[in-house]
């Protein structure tokens, strides 16, 4: 699919794998400044609490504390979304998860810091604490936000695309199922580190491992009340962000406050236990949905309904909420759809974006449901999917913009290699072999704080020499976008994506970029790069074309030479094109790039759009010990729509990344609580998958080439994880005959299911039991469907 | 950032006799250090404070598996997991020791850990096994800093579970230790040395160290030992069950020994379940029976990963597919 490419679609190495396999990158928790001091932050051990006052005297005259800071010291509130600035980055009057911090010293060294810590006095007053989805929706005795309405519940949505009573009206054949998906931390290998230095002007700098440097700076420059220039943060290598990266947290804020205050470099690096206590992970979210079937397997409406378990914070809690009911359409032709999420406030460390943000859940409702539901009907599970299936170029009953879509292509692939029809149903019992599809966005096609500007910028340089320095401020979590950058900027100025140097993730020296979130860099910072080198490009090949006596058009540039295309000869090489045209200095060239204008006229129309999908599909094989009720999965086929692979090796590692992470939350890891407090907040009982777990992985690349995407590429990084934990889910009914509606599927809740089959229950199940009312507030916003066969490149902005 | 170690002097003698005399001056402020696997987690959750750790990593004599006079084996406190796992002779005669030590966390560790650190590791408890703020949310429990057992309150002792892959298996092979201190050597069977107490689950004093773990004469004694964890590597065991059986020229199981770990503080020895297997050949209906009583004789709480009843249910159920994969190969028949 590469055809006339030298890099682009290669299995090339990272840019940065040898500093990696070396260990000579350096993190942020690597970073070291003379004079530096260590700060920690002391921790609410009560979910829920008045804090009635903190004494931090004994703290403030120890020999080797240099700073205490409280609550007060940072009032101004902040959060990552403009509709939700409601954390502060030490708590002032009430803490509302344990693990909130409310105090911070900076010291000598980290025993110092620790022993101030522990002679810093608070005194609480406990509240009752919320801890489940329905105490947050019925119990009024624990505001924990003191709303003004008198509930806990932060967000409602109600939406309504088309006519869905009628569409149910039509249906032969209805079906409804109640789902659980439970929550889980990202356990990126880097845990949060920070250090930030003041200077005597008051200017700070921090080095954050972070994914949104942009957002940092925003939020920094909020509560610290420093001009925008008199902030700036670096983003060095982080060692993987899955999300967990994507918000601002305290510590950073902390961090950067007891710099100025101490005016000595502060670095807090946070323990494991504190990465699971400032949180941000996937939503546990409750599930019900209910679809309207004709009698050959097509959708006549859809009704879902989510509820999100959202922790003590706002965070990005919005549009997780709008997440929960964005999607469903886009892999399936859904002409009436109606909406309702909502997410409630509990006092659990906060929950936010997790690879497949908001979307792994209701897919995992979705895929099953649909399994379900093709069994009444008397069809194949791909049977159904095939009739229901969404049209490239098309939109969708919610205004989603489809493009490229390799939907059935991916479809295809995985069905044949691991030849599904004729195994499903035919495996002996404890064999089993399930399927599931997904679509996820490549990039969000509206920015979290709303203005005009691009998305991302991107500036090539070429010196005099030759050499080429590429600037962006996209930060590289291990997802390869530095190196993306290099093999863009190489392919389309011939040179060796070695060679090039890249400035990225300084909020000082890089042009913008919104940040590594939503699958978003390779596309956005990507089209940058194509315009930026292809503008630098054009300056050389004139200055070869004057030259060579050629016109310019007749002019390629491939393989370190300026050459023409019509005529033999050697042309020129790269640096004598560069000299010739870089005469009066440096070539500088910047290209941008902004989504086109997506959203559809209505509040909430914001989540969901993206300039293309990517898709995929997934087959898993699996075997289930009836007598332990051990779940293993055998063989994982995926098929994944990339686009284009700007990288093989790259997106194939993110397939199978993405397919680990979905079978540690498919399989094995939970948020379990006990009381208000995280029962196991430690790496070896958050029981991620290790290398064991893992069964053969065949991974599939369609390229659809999309229109839009830097030469034709569409997201990976999250994507294939949606369809695995379904796939799973109905390999298991295939294999034992029992159904799952709750993830992860432990040995102890299948064993459960499998004594109802032996008990002759009808439909064995283990999910939840119900789904509460949650008091809809407001009137459904009612949507008319767009013509959703109209040709949609049309709609370009 | 990593937890940090609390500062402590740091002593390596080179003989036993040394380490003795450095434990017996320390007067119950040491800690002795293998692999450091479970020594080092421990403290650094603040859960051991000692002021000395006395390293056992260069005494030589304490190293190795030698063969015994009787036939049996003496294996020193410092073979590591990895050699007990690989020894020829522990495989072929002590299977289920084999089997186990290769069970232990993961590949790393095991190269690490040691045979005596493996059976003098702390019991655990998830509402022990936390750091000091976590301890602190929950007030603390009886094993560390606090009065009461969160585990069951109502209860004066500690609940915490042995976690040791190789006790169960130690005590249904019949095995001893050799426990040296300034006083004298002492060798105690090992199902004397594990005590039902969470918080003083070893039968040695603070000035003692295990120098040897003694196996008897294998005495054509077939072992096998079954794990139940989350994941096939990593995880501590949350139920261990250790089968020794000696068979006759019939078929019929003249001893039997099944003792079942990480379920209570110490190895459960299910006499009852043994006494149904013993004269009796392992037909079907005799396995049942051995699982059965083993079923109801175990209690585990809910103080690990993995539910107390999926626990209690895998009991049986290990018992079972371990029995039957004792049985003598079936004469043509």
């Amino acid at each position: 699919m590469s055809e006339g490419l030298s890099v682009i679609g290669k299995r090339l190495p990272k840019v940065d794998s040898l500093g990696k396999t070396t260990g000579r990158t350096r993190y942020a928790e690597d970073l070291v400044l003379p004079g530096m001091l260590f700060g920690r932050l002391l921790r609410s051990p009560h979910p829920h609490a008045r804090v009635l006052g903190i004494d931090t005297s004994r703290a403030r005259s120890m020999p080797g504390v240099h700073a205490v800071l409280t609550g007060p010291d940072l009032p101004v509130k902040y959060g990552i979304l403009p509709s939700s600035q409601d954390e502060t980055a030490l708590a002032e009057d009430k803490v509302r998860y344990v693990g909130e911090p409310v105090a911070a010293v900076a010291a000598d060294d980290e025993e110092t810091a620790e022993r101030a810590l522990a002679a810093i006095e608070v005194r609480y007053e406990p509240l009752p604490a919320i801890m489940s989805i329905e105490d947050a929706l019925r119990r009024r005795d624990a505001l924990i936000h003191e709303q003004p309405d008198g509930s806990n519940v932060h967000k409602l949505v109600n939406l309504e695309f088309g006519d869905v009573d009628a569409g149910f009206a039509q249906a032969d054949h209805v079906r409804e199922d109640v789902f659980f998906y439970e929550g889980s931390n990202h356990v990126a290998m880097e845990q949060h580190a920070v250090l930030a230095s003041a200077d005597e002007g008051g200017k700070v700098t921090v080095w954050a491992s972070t994914q949104v440097p942009l957002y940092l700076h925003m939020a920094l420059v909020k509560v610290l009340g420093l001009p925008k220039e008199r902030v700036r943060v670096i983003a060095p290598p982080v060692g993987g962000g899955f999300g967990g990266k994507s918000d601002v947290f305290s510590h950073e804020i902390v961090a950067a406050k007891l710099s100025l205050v101490a005016r000595r470099p502060v670095k807090i690096a946070c323990s494991r236990e504190e990465v699971f206590y400032l949180h941000r992970g996937r939503h546990p979210v409750l599930m019900k949905v209910r679809t309207g079937f004709t009698q050959d397997g097509r959708i006549t409406a859809m009704d879902f309904r989510s509820i999100l378990d959202g922790g003590a914070y706002g965070s990005y809690g919005v549009a997780s909420t709008y997440y929960t009911g964005a999607l469903q359409p886009s892999t399936y032709r859904i002409p009436a759809y109606r909406f309702q999420g909502a997410r409630v406030f509990t006092n659990k460390p906060p929950c936010g974006p997790k690879r497949g943000h908001g979307t792994p859940q209701p897919r995992f409702a979705l895929e099953v449901h649909l399994d379900r539901a093709a069994e009444d009907l008397g069809l194949d599970p791909v049977e159904i999917r095939l009739r229901n299936l969404v049209r490239p170029f098309s939109m969708t009953v919610n205004h989603l913009r489809v493009t490229s879509c390799g939907l059935k292509e991916c479809m295809d692939a995985v069905l044949e290699a691991s030849r599904f029809r004729e195994k499903h149903g035919h495996l002996p019992r404890g064999k089993g072999i399930g399927f599931a599809v997904s679509a996820y966005l490549s990039g969000a096609a509206l920015p979290i704080w709303w203005n005009e500007d691009p998305h991302s910028e991107v500036e090539v340089r070429i010196e005099p020499t030759g050499h080429v320095v590429v600037s962006s401020l996209a930060s590289d979590i291990g997802q390869g976008s530095t190196s993306m950058l290099a093999f863009v900027v190489a392919e389309v100025l011939g040179l060796d994506p070695a060679e090039i140097e890249l400035v990225t993730a300084d909020t000082e020296r890089t042009p913008i970029d919104l940040g590594s979130y939503s699958s978003r860099v390779t596309f956005m910072a990507g089209n940058a790069a194509v315009s930026a080198a292809t503008k630098a490009r054009q300056v050389v090949l004139e200055a070869a074309a004057r030259r060579l006596r050629v016109p310019a058009e007749r002019l390629v540039a491939k393989g370190r030479r300026i050459r023409d295309t019509s005529a033999r000869g050697e042309g020129l090489s790269w640096e004598e094109a560069v000299a010739e045209a870089g005469r009066e200095g440096p070539i500088v060239a910047m290209g941008s790039y902004k989504p086109p204008k997506l959203a559809a006229p209505y509040k909430g129309s914001g989540v969901g759009p993206s300039p293309a999908f990517s898709y995929s599909a997934c087959v898993i094989e699996a075997s289930c010990d009836t007598d332990t009720g051990v779940l293993t999965p055998d063989r994982i086929w995926l098929a994944h729509d990339i686009g284009r692979a700007i990288n093989v090796r790259a997106v194939e590692g993110q397939v199978e990344g993405s397919i680990v992470m979905g079978l540690g939350e498919a399989l094995l890891e939970a948020q379990d609580f006990r009381g208000g407090l995280l029962k196991s907040p430690s790496i070896l009982e958050q029981r991620v998958p290790t290398i064991l777990e893992i069964p053969e992985i065949h991974t599939f690349l369609i390229e659809t080439v999309d229109p839009e995407g830097p030469f034709g590429a569409k997201e990976v990084g999250q994507g294939p994880l949606l369809p695995v934990a379904p796939a799973l889910a109905n390999a298991l009914y295939d294999a034992v005959g029992v159904r799952m509606d709750e993830v992860p599927l432990t040995p102890d809740k299948i064993l459960r299911a499998l004594e109802e089959q032996a008990r002759g229950i009808k439909s064995p199940r283990v999910g939840p039991r119900g789904f509460p009312l949650v008091p809809m507030t407001k009137e459904p916003i009612k949507v008319a469907p767009p013509d959703m066969d109209a040709p949609v490149l049309g709609r370009m902005g | 950032m990593m937890l940090r170690l609390t500062r402590f002097d740091h002593r390596a003698p080179s003989t036993l006799a040394e380490a003795v005399r450095l434990v017996a001056e320390s007067r119950g402020k040491a800690e002795l250090l293998g692999g450091g696997t479970d020594l080092f987690p421990g403290m650094k959750r603040g859960l051991f404070e000692p002021k000395v750790v006395v390293s056992l990593r260069h005494v030589r004599e304490l190293h190795g598996v030698r063969r015994n006079p009787d036939g049996g084996l003496t294996v020193g406190a410092t073979t590591t997991l990895r050699e007990l796992s690989q020894d020829r002779a522990v495989r072929s005669s002590y299977t289920a020791l084999a089997v186990a030590a290769g069970l232990v966390a993961n590949p790393q560790i095991r190269a690490m850990a040691t045979v005596g650190g493996n059976l003098c590791s702390d019991t655990r408890c998830n509402y022990y096994d936390q750091s000091y703020l976590w301890r602190q949310a929950v007030d603390f429990c009886l094993k560390k800093d606090g009065d009461i057992c969160r585990v069951a309150p109502g209860s004066p002792r500690c609940w915490a579970v042995s976690s040791s892959d190789l006790a169960p298996v130690c005590v249904a092979l019949g095995a001893g230790v050799r426990l040296v201190s300034v006083r004298g050597d002492r060798i105690l069977p090992t199902r004397e040395f594990f005590h039902d107490d969470g918080m003083a689950h070893l039968g040695m004093s603070a000035d003692e160290i295990l120098a040897d773990l003694i196996l008897p004469p294998p005495d054509g004694t077939v072992s096998a030992y079954l794990k139940l964890r989350r994941r096939g590597s990593t995880d501590f065991p949350v139920l261990g069950v250790a089968l020794a059986l000696r068979m006759d020229p019939e078929g019929r199981c003249n001893r039997a020994r099944i003792v079942v770990g990480a379920v209570a503080p110490s190895p459960v020895e299910v006499e009852e379940a043994e006494r149904a297997l013993e004269g009796q050949p392992l037909t079907d209906d005799v396995i049942d029976r051995a699982a059965e009583l083993v079923y109801a004789a175990v209690r585990p709480m809910d103080n690990t990963d993995l539910t107390p009843y999926h626990r209690k249910r895998m009991a049986k159920l290990f018992v079972r597919r371990g029995l039957a994969s004792l049985r003598p190969p079936s004469r043509a028949d």
